[in-house]
């Protein structure tokens, strides 16, 4: 048999049918439904009479639209907390393996509550209405986000109508710096390939940086692969995906426990399977990164500066340059290090898990939010990471320093529920997109990992956290 | 879904590259349970100049004069010509929704992100590729002449400028046939349920931990 990569087995294991213009029907094994993408897709179901093709392949929790503080007032704004009703009586109607409403402990972002619930394993394929499914490939899983007409489509058959990626290897070599994240070098991959380097490509991420990272690294990382335009991130399996996975509520159980590992096992790249494409990076070189504009790959590092666009030739790369600087409200040469921030996020799918909020409380014991920062806001990723977290005695570090500690959910990584920028605003955050409006309308974002984040709010500017 | 044979339409050109979906739709319109009347808040940050929210009489609030899809000779536009990476983002179906509510049935650049791309086939939106080099000309021309307009022919996969130049356009066999019939994809897919049932079983068989 010829050399498979990683991404060629999981593809290959999961083909139901094929068209002669590669087309497939591709199998799909969890389907993981949230409140703002699923509303249509249910009633397309109950228009045409359908029901759901595996009600337990199912799991569901409401995350988007929810609040973050004053939890015994519900939700406050009418829309979206029809939206989140609508979710429930849904799942009501409908069924799934697992539901976490608005509330319950195991309640969280849908890509942060997925893996802890032991719902992602290695080999699935996993789907979800939100392009930041790419997270679950961190597990050895084909991951991706879909729009609701497919969600509909997977929840009446079972498959997705895909055709195949091309294959890309992004391989980080050496060790990574002390106090660099996967955050990091998921950015620095960003600035490197650009936000559609991965476009029409699945992305499997190797080499020693990558083996080196935690699952909640690995994680970080493969959850950004969208922001690189890949579809799907994938990073091969190995103990510590296996030893992540153990005990979880939905892992395999013990009679499976030891055929389910021996086939993990089997799910990485063969030696001297094909990519189509290669990209390479030194750990050594990477720092800590921040973006300056309102696309991911409008990224440098902490020591670095923001661009001028008098030295861009290109005319289109130039404008937006410009627009970016004028949208960002920054001045070209300005060093990166001294720009003020008025507000830090601290959450999101990409950096709400427990290390994460240990990386962030490290920086912050035994210090305090400037006293240019308004406002700090901790956001754990789920009830359980919450809990976690309170049992670590985080959450004291945290409030301590003057942070907001927070109940869990999506919030100002999109800003659909009352956590939003005002206009203007400047904000250090840990999540994954720094679009014109994104955290709210006029604010600005700057992407950067949990410990540059609450750096950041120390010291009221961006520092590097190697000098703190 | 509307089917989608030939089309000549008016032509916007909207000059920006990386137009995310949250450009397209922003968030807060993603709130509504239906699937229908987000045109009005087509690139609702950039359209007007107050801040939009569901429920909001659109027809009451103040454009923004210099946004391209305000100016007059664009109203009533049918292909939106845009650049590099279009639609990048999240996996929001609105931002087809609000492409399709607003009239566009077509969406030229030179690339376009991955699942924006399959999100319009599925809306009766046709997402043609062209070569860098062939959308500057088409801005240049579209900037140059008022009323200007293309031709687009599915089956043929032509686009056919006003002085006749032909473009030719990829799109796999699978999707031209679901676009051209307007056809009901759940519903073409279900005719492989005995395959889908054999798979599954194998594949329970081979994996039972993946089946609770």
């Amino acid at each position: 048999m010829t050399a498979q990569t990683l991404y060629d087995k999981l593809w290959s294991s999961h083909v139901v049918h094929e068209e002669a213009d590669g087309t497939v029907l591709l199998y799909i094994d969890r389907h993981l439904v949230h409140e703002v993408t699923s509303p249509q897709a249910f009633e397309g179901l109950k228009l045409a009479n359908r029901p759901l093709w595996r009600v337990d392949s199912v799991v569901s929790t409401a995350d988007h639209n929810t609040p973050t503080d004053h939890w015994d007032e519900g939700i406050k704004d009418p829309i979206s907390r029809q939206q989140v009703e609508t979710l429930d009586a849904n799942i009501k109607a409908f069924g799934a393996l697992a539901y976490f409403p608005f509330k319950d402990k195991g309640q969280g972002i849908v890509h942060v509550m997925g893996p802890e619930q032991g719902a992602t394993l290695p080999g699935m394929t996993v789907v979800c209405g939100d392009s930041h499914t790419s997270t679950h490939g961190a597990f050895g899983a084909l991951a991706h986000g879909i729009g609701t007409s497919e969600v509909e489509h997977v929840m009446a058959t079972q498959t997705l109508v895909a055709k195949k990626s091309k294959n890309m290897l992004v391989r980080v070599d050496g060790k990574l710096p002390v106090g660099i994240t996967g955050k990091d070098v998921a950015l620095a991959i960003i600035g490197k390939i650009g936000t559609a380097g991965g476009t029409g490509y699945a992305i499997e991420f190797g080499g020693e940086a990558i083996r080196e990272l935690s699952m909640e690294g690995r994680m970080s990382l493969c959850n950004m692969a969208i922001e690189a335009g890949a579809r799907s991130g994938l990073v091969a399996v190995d103990q510590k995906t296996i030893d992540y996975v153990k005990g979880r509520p939905f892992a395999p159980k013990a009679e499976q426990w030891d055929a389910a590992v021996a086939y993990w096992n089997t799910l990485h790249t063969d030696e001297g399977a094909h990519f189509d494409a290669v990209v390479v990076l030194d750990a050594a070189e990477i720092q800590p990164q921040v973006t300056w504009g309102t696309s991911p790959e409008m990224v440098t590092d902490i020591n670095g500066r923001v661009p001028d666009p008098a030295q861009e030739a290109d005319p289109v790369k130039k404008g937006s340059i410009e627009r970016a600087l004028a949208y960002m409200g920054l001045q070209a040469n300005t060093p990166i290090n001294e720009i003020p921030v008025d507000i830090v996020f601290i959450g999101s799918c990409t950096n709400s898990r427990i290390e994460d909020l240990r990386e962030a409380a490290a920086v912050a014991k035994g210090r305090s939010k400037a006293a240019n920062v308004k406002q700090v806001l901790v956001v754990p990723g789920s009830g359980l990471v919450k809990a976690q977290a309170e049992q670590e005695g985080l959450d004291k570090v945290f409030v301590a320093a003057g942070f907001e500690w927070r109940e869990p959910g999506c919030s100002m990584c999109l800003a659909m529920n009352a956590d939003r920028l005002q206009p203007g605003e400047r904000c250090a955050s840990t999540s994954n997109r720094n679009f014109e409006g994104r955290q709210g309308q006029g604010g600005r974002t700057h992407l950067v990992s949990p410990a540059m984040a609450a750096a950041a709010a120390v010291a009221g500017h961006f520092v590097d956290i190697r000098t703190l | 879904m509307k089917a989608f044979t030939t089309l000549n339409g008016l032509v916007c050109p909207l000059d920006r590259a990386n137009v995310d979906t949250d450009a397209i739709i922003p968030k807060q319109f993603l709130k509504s349970i239906k699937r229908s009347g987000f045109g009005p808040n087509l690139f609702d940050e950039w359209r007007y100049l107050d801040h939009g929210e569901p429920g909001m009489d659109n027809s009451q609030r103040p454009l923004n004069p210099d946004f391209v899809l305000n100016f007059p000779r664009y109203a009533g536009a049918q292909v939106l010509l845009a650049r590099e990476n279009f639609g990048c983002g999240s996996s929001r179906e609105h931002a087809p929704w609000a492409l399709e509510d607003q009239g566009f049935r077509v969406i030229i650049a030179p690339s376009f992100a991955d699942i924006f791309f399959n999100n319009c086939f599925k809306n009766g939106l046709l997402p043609i590729v062209q070569p860098a080099e062939v959308v500057d000309q088409l801005f240049r021309e579209c900037e140059a002449n008022e009323g200007y307009r293309l031709n687009v022919d599915l089956a043929a996969q032509t686009i056919t400028t006003p002085c006749g130049k032909v473009f030719a356009f990829d799109v796999t066999e699978h999707r031209k046939h679901c676009l051209l019939g307007g056809l009901d994809e759940i519903g073409l897919t279900l005719k492989h349920e005995a395959e889908i049932k054999a798979f599954e079983s194998k594949h329970r068989a081979a994996q039972p931990w993946l089946f609770a």
